[in-house]
């Protein structure tokens, strides 16, 4: 059974990919996007991937698309062209790196057998250990925020650069940050009274789950990623039912870009710490006398650090493409 | 050889030469960060099926569970999905300030441009 499921749900994202071939229309192809990331959001639960779920739900099927959308509406749709003639050359090197992959694969080990490569390295000892080491159940959260916590550390910086490099991308001359639009009441011309009473009741409980799916990540699935991603979409959901200016007002952008650096700086003056007391960069056992405790404090600071810049970053980016949007309008 | 056994890889080959056809064959700047984006869902794919053991449950520890998916995988691809979408946006921005500059996301027309320059 699940592994019917699973054959239908990737036959399903094989044929919206081919779909997203054929398609010309951006409109069209964003659309895709969504249902792709949707697919593989529900993909990775029967893999028992969780946790990535949680997170390809919110960034594939949410984030991604939006911010897509917001592009293709500051560009404009532009007229799809006719089909010119069929790229030959590009389908003969698509086939032939296709067949020399295929002719890879016969190499792997058989899907979902325990005794792969895979499985006999470090894992064993992360599904073995970490219930005793760290006091956690969920695994993920425990390698995430302590045994790599400095891979980590550099994937939120990655993701903090990705935010500073699309507002210098997008700057305007007159203009620093992401959008500071100016605020006139009623601006907004045309309104979508259901959409917005319906949002109105939703965002409240979106923010919350936001903060449930950060401070619960130990035990469910969950975490800073996570969370982060979800705080923001609550955010800009509000941006676009009452527009740039209002939610500008509500978060105010200076804010949110300070504190896309704050999350960063918690993250590193959590190992900081550790060095002050002559330990190791991010050792946890500075905290608490009590190691498993001590692995708890520092958890929970690391993945407030990554959900503070992850919300941030996503929410900033946000406003730098809706404000190229609003420019485009006005 | 069981069949199914290499299907998950299969598709994963399938997705990654779409997504890289896209990139190569379309002409618009803006399909072609989707093409990539498809590209690097099927790596995400990959690497999540390598994680899952037959049988096993989601790697969250339970009383009376004795065999779970690998962690590991779960972890390099729940950030990369994060990392995925700043760097992507990154892109989009590019297109938005080449479109302000050359008015157009084609690439011919783009490439045009500059020889005449």
């Amino acid at each position: 059974m699940e592994l019917l499921v699973n054959s239908v749900l990737l036959m399903l994202l094989v044929a919206t990919a081919g779909a997203l071939v054929v398609v010309r229309g951006l409109l069209a192809s964003t659309m895709l996007t969504s249902v792709y990331g949707l697919l593989s959001a529900s993909f990775f639960v029967t893999m028992d991937a969780v946790d990535v779920a949680f997170t390809e739900a919110a960034v594939g099927a949410g984030v991604s698309p939006l911010l897509l959308l917001l592009t293709v509406a500051a560009i404009g749709r532009g007229e799809p062209r006719a089909a010119g003639a069929l790229p030959i050359l590009a389908i003969v090197l698509v086939t032939i790196t296709g067949a020399l992959l295929i002719i890879g694969t016969l190499d792997m080990p058989p899907f979902g057998s325990a005794d792969a490569p895979a499985h006999t390295h470090v894992a064993p000892r992360y599904l073995q250990l970490s219930g005793e080491e760290i006091g956690i159940p969920n695994v993920v959260t425990s390698v995430l925020a302590s045994y790599r916590a400095f891979d980590t550390l550099g994937e939120v910086l990655v993701i903090f650069t990705a935010g500073v490099a699309v507002l210098l991308i997008l700057a305007t001359p007159g203009q620093r940050g992401s959008a500071r639009p100016r605020y006139t009441p009623g601006s907004h011309s045309e309104p979508h009274t259901i959409l917005q009473v319906v949002s109105k009741i939703l965002i409240p409980f979106i923010l919350l789950f936001a903060l449930y799916v950060q401070f619960h990540g130990e035990y469910g699935p969950g975490g800073g990623f996570q969370a982060g991603v979800i705080f923001a979409s609550g955010i800009i959901l509000y941006g676009l039912l009452y527009g740039l200016p209002t939610v500008c007002r509500v978060v105010r952008p200076a804010v949110v870009e300070t504190l896309a650096a704050v999350g960063v700086l918690l993250y590193g003056t959590t190992g900081l710490l550790a060095m002050l007391d002559g330990r190791p960069f991010l050792d946890y056992s500075v905290f608490a006398a009590n190691p498993v405790l001590g692995q708890h404090i520092g958890i929970l600071l690391v993945e407030l650090g990554v959900g503070i810049t992850v919300a941030s970053v996503i929410t900033v980016i946000y406003y730098a493409f809706a404000n190229q949007f609003e420019m485009a309008e006005g | 050889m069981d069949v199914l056994s290499y299907f998950n890889y299969w598709v994963v080959v399938v997705l990654m030469m779409l997504g890289f056809f896209i990139v190569i064959a379309r002409a618009n700047l803006v399909k072609k960060l989707i093409g990539l984006n498809i590209f690097q869902t099927s790596v995400f794919i990959l690497y999540i099926s390598t994680g899952k053991v037959a049988g096993g449950a989601a790697p969250i520890l339970t009383e009376g569970v004795t065999l779970y998916s690998n962690p590991l995988p779960h972890v390099l691809i729940l950030t990369a999905i994060v990392v995925g979408i700043a760097t992507t946006s990154v892109g989009l921005a590019l297109v938005i300030r080449i479109h302000a500059a050359y008015g157009s996301v084609n690439q011919n027309d783009i490439l045009q441009q500059d020889q005449q320059c």
